[in-house]
């Protein structure tokens, strides 16, 4: 009865330990916008790649058309006239916006490509943002961050000889102005009345809430909510991603209650983009946390205290030592080439030596105590860091942190990807180390996690929106926070 | 000269806020601008040389210089560098001497399993993930090597159709402008105004974006190499044309100039900008910066002051510090 | 089984080796062309030539390892502007080896940090500014020396040319720098940061060390070593000469790769150096010995480099 363009049935996805899916149930039809809303991990991201072929299902049926497709990737998806507008640019930068058009869509050769390139792309341009302003010839980072994202959204609905069908749009308005991103949604209404189907994502809800047919909420890798547009209001759709109705209320740790702003200012920190309100502060001895949609400025705020630390006071105050736990291990914390004991003593090389040479038992027993007190699973420090599973490798970046002279501690989302056990063991220590007058500043995607802060910061669009107190901490409040009020 | 005009008005507005930007006039500008000064002091030296028989004279190396830095150009374009240019040169230049007058099919085999060689390098480079500028060094020893073994001494012969061509008096023009802006032409025909050139110069820019749109990345770095290979090859053979002698060694100097010569003319070393028409006009002046500094040196024509032939080395080396610092102080006005 | 297993991981972590079994065969080869006689001298013979290669190859090797793209093309030009500068400031007298000596290395210690300076103040790749700068240097080089050749003091030759026990003084200073340099590596802070900035200077910057002050100290590093060896080879060839450098564009860069440092960067190996620059001697000497010529060398250089990269792999770009 529903013609589905693409239809999921009980599609699960695992990375190592981690369930991103847990058996989702997603049909989208031609002739209708589909909104997708959910907090930080609910999901959505690995449903865009599942649905763009670019990762394939732990189990679960893809079904295309009415037929299913258990060898379903990207060139299926390619031809099915599925399309997916990413957050970052896959734009050539050093190429016009025609040529970037060319690359695309091979029919696009031969004599006098350039022209209908053109064409096609300005034609594709004028129809969804009129008076772009945009040329042909125009060499793609010369153009506004703004301008790069029209060019990519109007390329993701051209046509040459695939027809394009569903276009899933991962907050295209975040770089847009009020009036572009108006004209955005119009056009998507056009495509869609015209028989497309789009699946829109974004956190301004308003947005969700006027131009989508049909909204679907996602929790923990479920999908808890799936009904017309018109059955949710704004307060319905935050509830419905934050759980469990009414004023939830985070249960923490008894430790996190006894907040004491009393100690010594260890870190004063005001946005770049924010010249008035809402100061980041952090004392001895107390745990802070970043809260908000991922992606809003937290991760870049932590590297710009890092690196004003030693520096002269201004718009950031930074006192005393800083050490950085990398959530992104691959490139912002490993040393693949080097032992276990080796990068977790890296941050301590200086403390460390005795007269000119690093002392190898001090740094052993350095290693050795840190591997026994955050509890890293291995036979061997001397072992090569990636032996280790993701959860030991990122306990060793912790180990490295917290074996450092640094009175502060920033963490950058480090609890990605790890397994429960991991986690359980390294909140213990930083309660522990934060009762010793540590102080820690933590960003981080998991609302489990906040309950564990003395107060909380909520950043969006790289500003300070809210402060919390741990009282005051509700799983609502974060959301209602981090998705923007109604304009 | 028109590449200023040819970029059109995209590149000299500032999409922002459509501002006209001085900036950005004065960076597509740079190639021609600093052409244009080394022909007036050439001019202010000895104003006879700005004539018919003058650039003949002038430029008569200035073709192999532009033909090896249009194959450093595709090069650059995949955001790699080459290294053995210069004794691939040299290695084409002596295979032409020794072989080609007198067994022309061997040269000409040789010369094209060359080709075959350098598309094979961009493969193995992309297949392997290797550091360019590591491989092309062995490669120029390798190069250099063959070359030797084909002509341990120097000398030898050159083909007398390749001497009349290179020799062509062309009426009104000379010839080596005439070649130039043919080159220039070609090449950015090629390079800037097919389908296939904007995904190669795409897949320098961004490699990831290209791959995902389903174009063979082995296939593209390949092609790159082979091009650079039959331009090096044309290079070779046009220095035979004009020295009509050879000699392993006498390129090398090549590689600098054609690295000097695309970055002259607006390339970027990362991320696949290029510019074909600024990368010849490049070769040129710095075809024509060597002339003039032999004018510098004559005592007659200016006194009290003059470059020590020592110096012509460094001056090359001054030339190319000088645009990179000129470039940065531009980049870094804009950022 | 398993114990072979492991025996061979135990081997691939230690990829000097390759390079000492190569030195070795090219030895025996040479050897047997020689009907078996001359031996040791031959091997002395290499390790007085090889101690020239190995000395720059280190500073090769320390800017290698800094990462993708770190590449020191200046050294040819440096050994000899620094040979030129070594032999006019001794001047002859005995009394001044010490001062010409340090005026070597200073001159080769002001050439890294003017390339570094180009590196950082330009952004331009290391490739390019050393290339440059070593244009500009060969220039100063000429200008300098005037093309003279000047005689060293006798007491400098006649150090640098003594053997004990037929192993050249030279070669017993660079033996000795060679582990000090392991030690650095593996023991001091700074030779842990050139490890870590090169494996991901990102990380490393993230994990408080100064990647721009260790990069720093690389490049001039580098240039010391040069500056070092122009004044040594000056004394080792009876003179200065500023083409003494030439041939060690290339080898420094070979001795590197062949020797097991990885162009990734992060991973050095001090041994292999020694390995590499004994086979690529022996493999001239065994060449020369059979007739053939320096194409063939040539030839057989490059290939060797490209053979053993393509091998090893490169996992990032070292562009």
């Amino acid at each position: 009865m529903d013609r589905g363009i693409i239809d999921l049935s009980e599609v699960t996805k695992s990375f190592g330990a981690v369930h991103a899916l847990r058996g989702v149930d997603l049909t989208i039809r031609s002739g209708e916008a589909l909104g997708l809303v959910g907090h930080n991990g609910a999901g959505k991201s690995t449903l865009m790649h599942i649905l763009t072929g670019t990762v394939a299902p732990t189990a679960g049926i893809i079904s295309a058309d009415q037929n299913q497709r258990p060898d379903y990737d990207v060139n299926i998806a390619k031809m099915l006239g599925i399309r997916c507008v990413f957050q970052e640019l896959s734009l050539c930068p050093n190429l016009t916006v025609a040529e970037n058009t060319c690359i695309t869509h091979r029919p696009l050769s031969g004599l006098g490509w350039r022209k209908r390139a053109g064409k096609l792309i300005i034609g594709k341009l004028d129809e969804i943002f009129p008076g772009h302003g945009i040329m042909p010839g125009a060499i793609v980072s010369d153009l506004s961050i703004g301008r790069r994202q029209m060019v990519e959204i109007a390329r993701a609905f051209t046509k040459t000889d695939i027809i394009p069908r569903l276009i899933i749009l991962d907050e295209p308005t975040s770089s847009l102005d009020p009036s572009t991103s108006q004209q955005l949604l119009s056009f998507m209404r056009r495509f869609v009345s015209e028989g497309g189907a789009t699946i829109f994502i974004s956190h301004l809800l308003q947005e969700i809430l006027d131009y989508c047919d049909r909204i679907v909420v996602m929790r923990d890798g479920r999908v808890v909510a799936d009904d017309i547009a018109t059955e949710f209001g704004r307060s319905k759709l935050i509830t419905t991603m934050g759980g469990a109705a009414g004023g939830h209320q985070v249960s923490s740790p008894e430790s996190a209650r006894s907040a004491s702003s009393t100690g010594n200012l260890r870190v004063r920190y005001r946005a770049k983009t924010q010249p008035t309100g809402i100061e980041l502060s952090v004392h001895a001895g107390e745990i802070v946390g970043l809260a908000g949609l991922a992606g809003h400025g937290q991760s870049l705020s932590l590297i710009e205290i890092f690196e004003a630390a030693g520096g002269r006071p201004g718009r950031i105050e930074v006192n005393g030592q800083v050490a950085l736990v990398a959530g992104d291990r691959q490139t912002d914390g490993i040393f693949p080439l080097w032992s276990i004991a080796d990068n977790i003593t890296v941050r301590s090389l200086t403390a460390l030596t005795r007269g000119a040479l690093i002392s190898q038992q001090r740094a052993g027993e350095l290693a050795k105590s840190w591997k026994e007190r955050i509890g890293i699973r291995t036979p061997d420090l001397d072992n090569n860091i990636l032996s280790l599973s993701g959860g030991n490798q990122q306990k060793a970046l912790f180990a490295r942190a917290f074996g450092s002279n640094a009175e502060t501690i920033l963490m950058d989302d480090p609890m990605r990807g790890v397994d429960i056990g991991t986690k359980l063991d390294v909140y213990r220590l930083i309660e522990h180390e934060a009762e010793q007058g540590r102080c820690f500043l933590w960003y981080t995607t998991e609302m489990d996690e906040l309950a564990y802060c003395h107060k909380i910061y909520i950043f969006r669009n790289r500003q300070i929106v809210a402060q919390l107190s741990q009282d005051e901490l509700t799983e609502e409040r974060v959301i209602h926070s981090s998705f923007q009020e109604a304009v | 000269m028109n590449a200023v005009v040819k970029s059109g008005p995209s590149k000299l507005w500032t999409d922002q806020n459509r501002r006209f930007d001085p900036r950005r006039l004065f960076r597509s500008a740079l190639p021609g601008l600093s052409l244009l000064i080394v022909l007036a002091a050439i001019y202010d030296f000895n104003p006879r040389a700005i004539s018919y028989f003058g650039f003949n004279l002038m430029l008569n190396l200035a073709v192999p210089v532009a033909l090896a830095t249009a194959a450093q150009l595709c090069i650059i374009a995949v955001s790699d560098l080459d290294l053995s240019i210069g004794a691939y040169v040299g290695f084409i230049a002596c295979v032409t001497t020794t072989w080609l007058p007198t067994t022309p099919l061997l040269g000409t085999a040789a010369i094209l399993a060359s080709i075959v060689a350098y598309g094979a390098l961009g493969a193995l480079v992309h297949w392997r993930q290797l550091p360019s500028i590591v491989v092309t060094l062995g490669m120029s020893f390798v190069w250099l090597g063959l070359a030797l073994f084909v002509r341990p001494q120097p000398g030898g012969l050159s083909p007398v159709w390749l001497s009349t061509f290179m020799g062509l008096h062309v009426p009104y023009v000379p010839f080596p402008i005439v070649a130039a802006v043919v080159l220039a032409i070609v090449l950015h025909l090629v390079l800037m105004n097919t389908a296939f050139g904007a995904v190669l110069r795409g897949a320098g820019g961004n490699a990831t974006a290209v791959g995902r749109s389903g174009w063979s990345l082995l296939r593209i770095k390949a092609t790159a190499y082979a091009m650079a290979g039959v331009l090096g090859s044309l290079a070779g053979l046009s220095l035979v044309g004009v020295s009509s002698s050879a000699d392993a060694n006498m390129a090398n100097g090549y590689t600098l100039l054609s690295i000097a010569g695309a970055i002259l003319g607006g390339a970027e070393f990362i991320g696949g900008r290029i510019s074909p028409i600024g990368a010849v006009m490049g070769a040129l002046t710095l075809q024509l910066a060597t002339v003039a500094l032999n004018f510098f040196q004559l005592p007659e024509v200016f006194p009290g002051f003059r470059i020590p032939p020592e110096w012509q080395v460094g001056a090359q080396g001054i030339i190319l510090i000088v645009i990179l610092a000129i470039r940065a102080l531009i980049n870094r006005g804009e950022a | 089984m398993k114990s072979l297993k492991e025996s061979l991981i135990r081997w691939r972590r230690r990829p000097w080796i390759w390079s000492f079994l190569g030195a070795i065969l090219i030895w025996v080869l040479a050897v047997g062309l020689a009907g078996g006689h001359g031996g040791w001298s031959v091997f002395t013979t290499a390790l007085a030539f090889s101690a020239f290669t190995v000395l720059v190859g280190l500073g090769q090797m320390f800017v290698i390892t800094l990462g993708p793209g770190n590449i020191d093309l200046s050294l040819p030009a440096n050994i000899g502007l620094a040979s030129a500068v070594a032999m006019k400031v001794m001047d002859g007298s005995d009394a001044r080896i010490a001062i010409g000596l340090g005026a070597a290395i200073l001159a080769g210690l002001l050439i890294g940090l003017a390339n570094y300076a180009l590196i950082r103040v330009l952004r331009i790749p290391p490739l390019i500014a050393t290339l440059s700068s070593s244009f500009v240097i060969r220039s100063v080089g000429i200008s300098y020396g005037r093309g003279l050749q000047i005689k060293p003091p006798q007491a400098f030759a006649d150090v640098v040319l003594t053997r004990i026990g037929g192993i050249s003084l030279p070669a017993l200073l660079v033996l000795l720098m060679s582990i000090f340099a392991g030690v650095v590596l593996a023991r001091t802070v700074y030779g842990r940061s050139v490890l870590a900035v090169g494996q991901n200077a990102r990380a490393a910057r993230l994990a408080g060390l100064p990647v721009g002050l260790v990069r720093l100290a690389t490049y001039a590093l580098c240039g010391a070593l040069g500056g070092l060896c122009g004044a040594l080879l000056a004394g080792f060839t009876g003179g200065s000469s500023l083409d003494v450098g030439a041939e060690y564009l290339l080898t420094s860069i070979a001795v590197v790769v062949i020797g097991g440092t990885s162009v990734a960067g992060g991973l050095a190996n001090v041994p292999g150096l020694w390995g590499a620059a004994l086979m690529l001697f022996l493999t001239a000497t065994l060449l020369n010995s059979s007739g053939l010529g320096v194409d063939v060398r040539d030839l057989m250089t490059g290939l060797i480099i490209i053979a053993v990269i393509t091998l090893a792999g490169g996992r990032r770009s070292l562009r």
